[in-house]
């Protein structure tokens, strides 16, 4: 409960989905076999962390910002940069730390400060603005940022495959440096969501919560808000950033389609609508759903259709062809807004009660 | 007696409107002050335009003698301004406790305050831990003027808390507001229901369009139908 900030998931079947995800995640290298396994566990790692730090601004306050791609971006290309500038060594690992986490806030503070104090569709449009001038300059810089083609760089020894820290001979299994990343990515991932969780259970959380449903009422109880949102404008900026350099460090490599592109922006948007805005939870769940979608869903079609041709149906072998995976994957994100429009968690936890009445203080 | 609050020559635009047109007004200390008129006369914009949710254009308004006409919102509450405004004004989706935290800007919540509270609206301790979305109506404007009152305010600005509320529990209201009254508390009062603005007003001020046309002794307003219905084109008896 303490772990959790006292906001447990409050639905048994929450909680259960919730375990089932987080201990298969935990488990995959061993579990599941293979590079995909392995890369899917570990990007639905990095987009929980990063969902829930979006789920902080759209969900705790409903700020709709288009520019948490490039504060991921900013993150993703500090770590490759310092990576690929300093050689593979623990020293860069923390130089691109040390400069990515601060120029993401510093720049979140920025556009705070400046746009936050208008209505929320200038400050939409200001960010969009910003994160496309980013995008652009990222590609333009290209003796920083390699340009299009990115950086591609080496982790420090300890965390490459070749390195091998516990023999098969041990525990049947053999545990690698890739295989420490992957521990690497999650336990840092889950810390940034428990972290999320914390602030959105606080005093600071009820504030944003205020605000969201009326910002004029909350100032009138004597909030400045402007200062409660540039501050979760620039949490929100630094756990994406955080989830930028796992992000990095997973696929060592930092480029303009895996870490600044606009697709990315809108997968985001559609993991915390899936999930449940307003929720954190929701994060893990609208991440887990929709990269397992993207992953598998044409493989799995693949085999339905396979199936339904061999039993001579009509029809189906041609739907569920595998070239048409992104028309179903858009059915399914059409059918989960349409049967969960408070999403995944909000569905689930309106099923299992709300915050429960009580007669003490 | 010292006036807590004062408005000199205010006017306030909203878009290309004029709302209030030059108000003059002061609310004395430890006194319930009415503010009167018929709909769309400015007493909301009044409110919100001491509260700072409104600019003035021009004019002056001081609280204690300190003149905080251009302050933002946040700053005027924090000078102890408690505003309730109309429309159960709630966070529908923070539970009750949650809401009072909130207007307790998170300090500590007076039990003895809290227990007083409880002791006029019992359903804030039954609902407690209950979403306030949830709530009736009549409990969402308890839950707001419970909201206002939990921590020491120099001045309360309350918009129409009887509105749209079942007479026991404007009843209920009534006696709350009392007692607050009665602990030396300096209420400017919007109010529709005469039979509240009577029982609770020790002076009154009536607006119409954008400027104040009368200001006198509740008590002078409440015996004189015939000035009741030139101000109002109403009076107080058929009200009750």
């Amino acid at each position: 409960m303490m772990i959790l900030s006292g906001d447990p998931p409050r639905s048994r079947v929450l909680t259960l989905v919730l375990l089932v995800i987080i201990l298969a995640l935990a488990a995959t290298p061993f579990l599941f076999p293979g590079a995909k396994a392995l890369n899917v566990a570990a990007k639905i790692c990095v987009f929980a962390a990063l969902v829930a730090s979006y789920d902080l601004l759209l969900g705790y306050t409903g700020t709709v910002s288009f520019a948490h791609t490039m504060f991921y971006g900013i993150g993703s290309y500090a770590i490759a940069i310092a990576l690929y500038g300093m050689g593979p060594n623990w020293g860069a690992v923390a130089t691109g730390i040390v400069v990515g986490l601060p120029l993401a806030a510093l720049l979140a503070l920025a556009i705070g400060l400046f746009s936050l104090r208008v209505a929320a569709i200038f400050f939409a449009m200001i960010t969009l603005a910003v994160a496309s001038a980013f995008q652009v300059l990222a590609s333009q810089l290209s003796w920083l940022t390699g340009g299009e083609d990115g950086r591609s760089f080496q982790l420090p020894e300890l965390l490459r495959p070749g390195t091998v820290l516990i023999s098969k001979s041990v525990f049947g299994f053999e545990i690698n440096g890739r295989i420490l990343t992957f521990y690497l990515v999650f336990a840092i991932s889950a810390l940034m969501i428990l972290v999320l969780l914390r602030v959105v259970n606080s005093p600071f959380g009820r504030v944003l919560q205020a605000i969201r449903e009326n910002r004029f009422r909350a100032e009138a109880l004597g909030f400045r808000t402007v200062f409660h949102l540039t501050y979760a404008n620039c949490l929100a900026a630094l756990v994406a950033a955080g989830a930028g350099i796992l992000n990095a460090l997973w696929l060592r490599y930092a480029g303009p389609d895996t870490s600044l592109s606009f697709s990315i922006m809108l997968d985001i948007l559609l993991m915390v609508v899936i999930g449940g805005m307003g929720t954190i939870y929701g994060a893990i769940i609208g991440a887990a759903i929709f990269i397992l979608a993207q992953n598998y869903l044409q493989s799995l079609m693949g085999v339905a259709s396979k199936a339904a041709s061999e039993a001579g149906l009509p029809l189906l072998p041609g739907l569920l062809h595998p070239d048409r995976w992104l028309l179903w994957l858009g059915l399914l994100f059409i059918a989960s807004v349409y049967f969960f429009p408070t999403g995944v968690v909000g569905r689930l936890r309106h099923g299992g009660g709300d915050k429960s009445a009580g007669a003490s203080h | 007696m010292t006036d807590l609050l004062k408005l000199s020559g205010v006017h306030t635009h909203i878009g290309r409107y004029h709302i209030l047109q030059g108000i003059d007004l002061a609310v004395p200390q430890g006194q319930v002050t009415m503010l009167l008129g018929r709909n769309g006369a400015g007493k909301t914009t009044t409110l919100r335009t001491i509260m700072g949710l409104w600019q003035a254009s021009s004019g002056e308004i001081t609280l204690g003698g300190e003149r905080i006409e251009s302050r933002a919102t946040p700053d005027i509450a924090r000078l102890g301004v408690g505003y309730v405004p109309e429309s159960m004004a709630v966070f529908s989706d923070l539970t009750v406790k949650e809401n009072l935290m909130l207007a307790a800007r998170d300090g500590p919540l007076d039990d003895t305050q809290l227990d007083w509270i409880f002791g006029f609206f019992p359903a804030l301790r039954r609902f407690w831990l209950s979403r306030a979305g949830s709530l009736s109506g009549g409990q969402k404007q308890m839950l707001s003027i419970a909201r206002a009152i939990i921590e020491p305010r120099k001045l309360l600005l309350i918009d129409e808390p009887t509105k749209g509320l079942a007479p026991a529990i404007v009843m209920a209201l009534i006696e709350c507001l009392k007692e607050i009254k009665r602990k030396g508390a300096t209420i400017l009062l919007v109010e529709q229901n005469f039979f509240a603005a009577r029982e609770l007003g020790d002076s009154v001020l009536v607006m119409d369009n954008g400027t104040i046309v009368h200001r006198g002794e509740m008590a002078a307003l409440a015996a004189d139908v015939p000035l009741q219905e030139r101000l109002l084109g109403l009076s107080l008896e058929a009200h009750q």
